[in-house]
């Protein structure tokens, strides 16, 4: 096999930051190439500067045995580099077509939608992938949408073909479909670099494999098959993760009763549409299920953030259902929101105040005339320790934390005092394998000490390896409940897929 | 009453046609991501510029290239601070409406309440004498029919061609524009120069046209009904044409009214048009289509090298 790739040395920093040192990556034609790292290692990075996207600082590129610069993505097209971005590079509003039409842009004899939608439709019936050429992208599922994506990619003329995160957005079923068509694009010749975080896919479907950390390229171009996961996720992380144990804990008294809960999604789509949940002291109740389908408003409304058409909700055995925030609050709810720095921390302010705004309305803090700066900040001093929040202290701006401490620090503020039901939607998205330990660690010993949780997170992996009894989430309504087993996994999935 | 109606009608398009020349601009401007607010400006300085043109012994020719070129110069300022350096839009735009306001106040005064030979309605014959339909359909003056021509043209280019296409891919997702070889900052000053000269033919129908004559506060909020148009359309240029139609009609009803010599309380019909854009801006909210409508990358810089 030839060398289709190859980057050596590439050196790429953002304001000062280095975000690449001296990465390197070789793929072959007709392989599958696994670039593996947790976020923020640098894998989009180092793909954005093979695509033109970023100009390297140092290094060089090598395409198909020539030396040469990528100046820009319309280059990249035309040496047949073709990227799905994670964040489909798709207009909305457009139709399928209107998109195909765009991306072309005069090339392939393509000028009018109609003669777009021929490509896209004899495209499609070549690899047996089948779309709407004229349904608008917005109206499509995120798996469609993808597959338009590739199809663009291919009728451009990509021969080397980069997949940003594939399976982020998808369920494992429609994930397994895409990856199997990764494998016959590379038997078919053309080259394949999987960008992931997930090992099981490297393991499963790549050739070969490079690691990414920190900016560096840890592991370069190594037999996927001869590494297994524990090994990967050591070059992943740098060091040895345990997985967690699970909860030791019997049941208690129900924490939280919901009846029959409908909450509208006040800007169209799916809400809740009648939920009906028991969660006990010493549980991890896990709401599985692709994002979209009622978590959000769920979360809402338990929090008393969006109101309920009809239904009832129980906090340790009071009706809750019209309460204020803070009245929920002062009995015990709280609350980690799935958008951590819109919803979780105000990061202009500082760290000493975002640990203290929960605490000031009940009077912690002194009076409404007076507020004591000197507890707060005491407060803080004891939550970073507690907490190991690094690079915090109290009067630093919660701005300068990184996602994992931004987190501990939420997490900090919510555990303490009176916990009684925690509702947890999406505590780790977007944190490295570390703070995801932490974050799960530290959910895990509160439940441990008789709180009960509603973990609602889009992570299948987080949820089977958290949870007590699963239950999924689809079209605003729990349509199945498990408990755990070995054989969740796919019970799940087909749930998840409304297959059940 | 017969008499007033059509009266009353056949002023529409007159009233009618700056407002809905400074929304084609508008909307082709902010179909690209751009929301420029300066539309009062830029009318401001086309009515002036062209009014010292044409004044000056220009001819009416040079008057009106002359108006829509100061415009667009104007806007080439406007559109080189939020495309290139990515000032903020409305701040930028709110600068335009002062710049244009001072600019004319300054240079206009040697030219203020000094006639102009302006541009006539056509004569069309026995055309005119059809009745109702001759003196609405064929008795309008040139600068209507081009303000027709320009807008449905306008429409043709945005929905109907590659550059409209990729023109309206940088207003909705400059970044999908961008990786699909569009670029991105260059078509935004194009949409940018394209608003500013329509605006400034605006200005110039006014002044040129309506009045004849330059005064300072000609224009009158105008530019800003006409940013209000484009909610109201809904960036369609063809919706634009009834919006800038009953706009036109609330304008023109004040002064039908007194020359009929109807006892009508001034001040509160003049108040008409603005009340009227307090009503339609609402409108599309309280249906709650203007959110769906509006171009989604509006009013956001984009920078290539930004990571996400």
């Amino acid at each position: 096999m030839s060398k289709a790739m190859e980057l050596s040395g590439i050196d790429k920093s953002f304001n000062g930051k280095p975000a690449l040192t001296n990465a390197n990556l070789e793929v072959e034609w007709g392989e599958v190439h696994a670039l593996l790292g947790e976020n923020g290692a640098g894998k989009s990075t180092i793909m954005n500067v093979a695509t033109g996207v970023y100009a390297s600082d140092a290094g060089d590129v090598t395409l198909d045995g020539k030396k040469l610069k990528v100046t820009g993505p319309q280059m990249a097209t035309e040496l047949g580099i073709g990227m799905v971005h994670q964040h489909f590079r798709l207009v909305t509003r457009f139709t399928v077509a209107e998109n195909v039409l765009l991306a072309c842009k005069d090339q392939l004899g393509i000028r009018t939608t109609h003669e777009a939608a021929e490509a896209i439709n004899a495209k499609a019936a070549e690899v047996g992938f089948p779309v709407h050429a004229n349904a608008i992208v917005g109206d499509l599922s995120v798996a469609e949408q993808q597959r338009v994506e590739i199809l663009k990619v291919l009728l451009l003329g990509a021969k080397i073909i980069i997949l940003d995160e594939p399976t982020a957005v998808l369920t494992d079923q429609e994930s397994n479909t895409v990856l199997e068509f990764v494998r016959k694009l590379a038997e078919q010749g053309n080259a394949v670099i999987l960008i992931t975080h997930k090992l099981r896919e490297v393991i499963s479907y790549s050739h070969r494999v490079t690691v990414m950390r920190g900016g560096e390229t840890v592991l370069v171009g190594a037999d996927a098959e001869n590494l297994t996961a524990e090994e990967l996720a050591a070059h992943m992380v740098g060091e040895q993760i345990m997985a967690i144990e699970p909860i030791d804990a019997e049941p208690g008294d129900v924490r939280l009763h919901i009846e029959n809960l409908v909450v509208p999604n006040p800007i169209g789509g799916v809400g809740v549409e009648g939920v009906d949940i028991n969660l006990r002291g010493g549980e991890i109740l896990g709401i599985a299920g692709v994002g979209g389908n009622g978590q959000q408003q769920l979360a809402d409304c338990l929090m008393g953030l969006a109101d309920a058409d009809t239904g009832k909700i129980e906090l340790n055995g009071d009706d809750v259902t019209a309460s204020s925030v803070r009245k929920r609050r002062s009995d015990g709810l709280r609350f980690i929101p799935a958008d951590r720095s819109q919803s979780g921390i105000v990061p202009d302010m500082t760290v000493a105040e975002n640990l203290a705004m929960t605490g000031v309305p009940d009077g912690q803090y002194g009076s409404l005339m007076s507020i004591s700066r000197k507890t707060m900040r005491a407060d803080a001093k004891q939550a970073i320790e507690d907490h190991n929040i690094m690079g915090a202290s109290p009067n630093r701006s919660s701005r300068l934390l990184s996602g994992g401490n931004a987190q501990k620090l939420v997490l900090a503020r919510e555990l303490r005092d009176n916990l009684s039901v925690l509702i947890a939607h999406s505590p780790t998205r977007g944190l490295d394998v570390k703070a995801c330990k932490t974050v799960h660690t530290s959910i895990k010993n509160a439940v441990e000490n008789g709180a009960a949780c509603l973990l609602i997170s889009e992570d299948l992996e987080e949820v089977l390896s958290l949870s007590t009894r699963v239950a999924v989430m689809s079209k605003g309504i729990i349509v199945g409940e498990l408990p755990m087993q070995e054989n969740t996994r796919e019970e799940v999935g087909k749930l998840m897929l409304g297959h059940a | 009453m017969e008499g007033f109606l059509i009266n009353w009608i056949t002023t529409f398009p007159n009233f009618a046609a700056p407002l809905l020349l400074a929304c084609m601009g508008l909307i082709i401007c902010e179909r690209a991501g751009v929301l420029n607010l300066g539309a009062e400006g830029l009318m401001v300085v086309g009515a002036m510029f062209s009014v010292m043109i044409i004044y000056s012994g220009g001819g009416i020719l040079l008057g009106v290239v002359g108006g829509m070129f100061a415009a667009t110069m104007l806007s080439l300022v406007f559109g080189i601070a939020v495309v290139v350096f990515r000032a903020d839009q409305v701040l930028s735009g709110l600068v335009v409406v002062a710049l244009g306001t001072g600019i004319t106040g300054i240079v206009g005064r040697a030219y203020t309440h000094k006639p102009i030979q302006g541009i006539e309605k056509f004569d069309a014959g026995a055309l005119g004498d059809i009745p109702f339909i001759g003196r609405l359909v064929f008795e309008q003056d040139p600068l209507v029919y081009v303000t027709l021509f320009i807008v449905i043209a306008g429409w043709y280019l945005l929905m109907r061609t590659n550059w409209g296409l990729r023109l309206r891919a940088v207003g909705e997702d400059p970044a999908t524009a961008d990786i699909s070889g569009v670029d991105v900052q260059g078509m935004r000053l194009v949409a940018v120069m394209i608003s500013g000269a329509l605006c400034g033919l605006a200005g110039v129908y006014l002044a040129v046209v309506s009045s004849q004559v330059w005064v300072e506060h000609m224009v009158a909020g105008r530019g800003w009904i006409a940013v209000a148009l484009v909610i109201f359309a809904r960036w369609n240029p063809i919706r634009a044409i009834f919006g800038a139609l009953i706009f036109g009609g609330a304008e023109s009803l004040t002064p039908r009214l007194l020359a009929i010599g109807a006892d009508v309380p001034v001040y509160l019909m003049n108040m008409l048009p603005y009340a009227i854009t307090l009503l339609v801006l609402l409108w599309p909210y309280i249906r709650g289509r203007a959110a769906s409508s509006a171009p989604s990358s509006l009013g956001h810089e984009f920078l290539r090298q930004d990571r996400h």
